[in-house]
């Protein structure tokens, strides 16, 4: 057990460092830094002071050691295009994506299992059918062309909710900026979260109704018919309680691809958050907030990771079998 | 050992090819006849594009501001032309962007597609001939990769290696950066399908035999072991071309991807969007199908061939 997580750790560490290499490589050797922090006026020998104070010219492990140490405690610089500290940007608009993908998820979720219970035990019926027409399409059409569409059919033509923006936005605590509690917070929230969730809503009902169609076969639901137990116990008590396991842990795994699609959906939306920050970037090529945030998706993604790792680790007892054998 | 003789009764090649298996398969399923002549048509519309578009959308000389905003199939209130899918604010016809839009997209689909097997299959095949730490290495690097969604490690190696990109040479470059990265996005696949064909192939009797006569093991695993593998590896290029085109499209309807000046179907989608609230919905709506339709008929002829060539499901 113990073995186990350690190589997990030591690997989720590897990546990071790696992450932090290219992270640490664009801030290094795109463009002169000196030339991006001062102006013209300034001399060669004065560039040459600034160059050895900031430890340019210390040997590439130095300096290497250096950035993450600053990383390691959120100092990324200044970014080139906002002339501000990266990390309060980033922190600024953190709270707009993390509620974005928290509204999807819970969507994607809910409506994913409701469906997918649905389709599972309504085979036949056309509700079923369209419903599974429906996913078809979610799952082949792009994200961004969802978000189009979303737009086209609820904002323009029949002017239902707004189309960009995060409408008005109130503070909780100090720097929480949070759209959830004002009305034009919540009908902004509306559209984004639907273009976000879609795709992990048929990945969640897909899987649900296959898990749910495996389980009703077993024998302990018959047995249970058998007792005499309500269609209502044996679906939602037995059925249901048993494929959840594998949905909670792709629903888990899913986060992580939420927040990154989330880029695709601020864009579209123009919702003010860390993914758009990072397309500006990417345009302006403002590599502190490029550098910055690809770090925070390795980090969220690798924590993510870990945590489902240990989870099923904990869940599932089969796994610890087929390790200790594998390693002997 | 048995021989083996040709049918006969069939003459030509053409004939036989018609009876195979696969063929056989493909004429039974109206869907992939649809897919594969729906992607067919927009190939070829988008090959030829310079000699069906009516009009260059790209040359200045050409192109009348007055027909700006020209309705599809309606003729326009100042000059009076007549265009089949309408103009857009610079009087371009959008018949001719689409087929140029197509061409770019489908042109750094096909390339992506062939970079990302091409890496894929050369790793693939080392590492399941090879095996020991040369395996262990690629497969964790795999393991790791496949935790990202494809199209967001494109945005990001797109994005870094812009970085690294001196200013003169990022627009020029923009196409083949796009390329590598939905390329380098994509390649685990191939390496994980190729490896594992390999290590079931290496022990057979035919790669001893040729072990033994001493050949080559480059010449092994390129004239012997690569043949056997190539099936699956068709299978994940046809649907990873509709993933390209999608990632592609993604990323230029981001304001990442192509420059303004080669516009893709994604570029138009996303300049279409931005005419939406004034009502010219044309611009928007046509290169949208056709991406749609692109990526789903592509989409249906990979599922219908990972179905044709798998021998459990015959």
């Amino acid at each position: 057990m113990i073995a186990f997580i350690l190589r997990r750790l030591v690997q989720s560490v590897i990546v990071m460092l790696a992450v932090a290499l290219v992270s640490f490589a664009l801030f290094r050797f795109v463009g002169d830094p000196i030339a991006s922090m001062v102006g013209q006026e300034v001399t060669l020998a004065e560039r040459a002071e600034i160059r050895e104070a900031l430890g340019l010219n210390d040997p590439f492990i130095v300096q290497f050691w250096n950035f993450i140490a600053r990383a390691a405690t959120g100092d990324f610089g200044i970014s080139y295009r906002l002339q501000q500290p990266v990390m309060e940007l980033i922190l600024s608009r953190l709270p707009a994506t993390l509620e974005l993908a928290l509204v999807s998820g819970i969507l994607a979720f809910a409506f994913g299992v409701g469906f997918g219970v649905y389709t599972a035990l309504r085979r036949g019926s056309w509700v079923s059918g369209t419903i599974m027409t429906v996913s078809l399409i979610g799952v082949s059409l792009p994200t961004f062309l969802i978000g189009v569409l979303l737009i086209w059919v609820f904002a323009v033509e029949l002017q239902w909710l707004p189309s960009f923006g995060r409408g008005e936005t109130v503070y909780i605590g100090n720097w929480w900026r949070t759209g959830l509690l004002t009305e034009s917070g919540r009908a902004s929230l509306i559209l984004p979260a639907i273009t976000l969730g879609l795709y992990q809503m048929t990945l969640i009902m897909r899987l649900v109704r296959a898990e749910m169609l495996e389980v009703l076969r077993t024998d302990y639901i018959k047995f249970a018919r058998a007792r005499g137990l309500s269609n209502r116990a044996v679906h939602f008590g037995h059925a249901l309680k048993n494929t959840l396991v594998p949905v909670i842990t792709i629903t888990g795994l899913q986060m992580g691809s939420i927040i990154a699609f989330s880029i695709i959906t601020e864009t579209v939306f123009q919702w003010p958050g860390v993914g758009a920050l990072f397309i500006r970037s990417v345009q302006f090529v403002d590599v502190p907030v490029m550098a910055a945030y690809l770090m925070l998706i390795a980090l969220v993604f690798v924590v993510i990771n870990l945590i489902v790792d240990l989870l099923y680790y904990a869940v599932d007892p089969r796994l610890r079998v087929d390790r200790a054998n594998a390693k002997s | 050992m048995t021989e083996f003789t040709p049918d006969e009764s069939r003459p030509n090649a053409l004939a036989r090819a018609w009876d195979s298996d696969i063929a056989y398969s493909f004429r039974r399923s109206p869907l992939a006849i649809i897919a594969a002549v729906v992607s067919l048509i927009i190939i070829l519309a988008a090959v030829f594009a310079p000699w069906i578009a009516p009009h260059d959308p790209f040359n200045p000389a050409t192109l009348n501001l007055m027909d700006g905003f020209t309705p599809p199939m309606e003729p326009n209130a100042f000059t009076g032309n007549v265009y089949w899918l309408g103009t857009d604010n610079q009087g371009r016809d959008v018949f001719s962007t689409i087929l140029f839009g197509a061409r770019i997209s489908l042109f750094v689909g096909f390339m992506a597609v062939l970079f990302a097997m091409v890496l894929g299959i050369t790793l693939g095949l080392i590492a399941g001939y090879r095996g020991g730490w040369v395996d262990s290495l690629l497969m964790r690097v795999a393991d790791v990769q496949l935790t990202f969604p494809s199209i967001l490690l494109a945005l990001l190696i797109f994005g870094v290696a812009r970085g690294f990109i001196p200013p003169a040479y990022r627009e020029a470059m923009a196409i083949w950066v796009l390329i590598v990265a939905i390329g380098l996005a994509e390649w685990v696949q191939y390496a994980r399908v190729v490896r594992g064909a390999t290590m079931v192939e290496k022990n057979k009797e035919y790669v001893q035999a040729a072990r033994v006569i001493g050949a080559h093991p480059a010449k092994i695993l390129l004239r012997h072991i690569l043949p056997n593998v190539m099936g699956p590896v068709l299978v994940i290029a046809t649907i990873g071309l509709a993933l390209a085109i999608i990632a592609e499209a993604t990323l230029s309807f981001l304001g990442v991807g192509v420059p303004p000046t080669q516009p893709s179907l994604g570029t138009l989608i996303r300049i279409g969007q931005g005419f939406l609230f004034s009502g010219e919905w044309w611009i928007l709506l046509f290169p949208s199908i056709t991406l749609l339709a692109l990526a789903l008929s592509v989409n249906l002829l990979g599922d219908w061939l990972r179905d044709a060539l798998n021998p459990r499901l015959r």
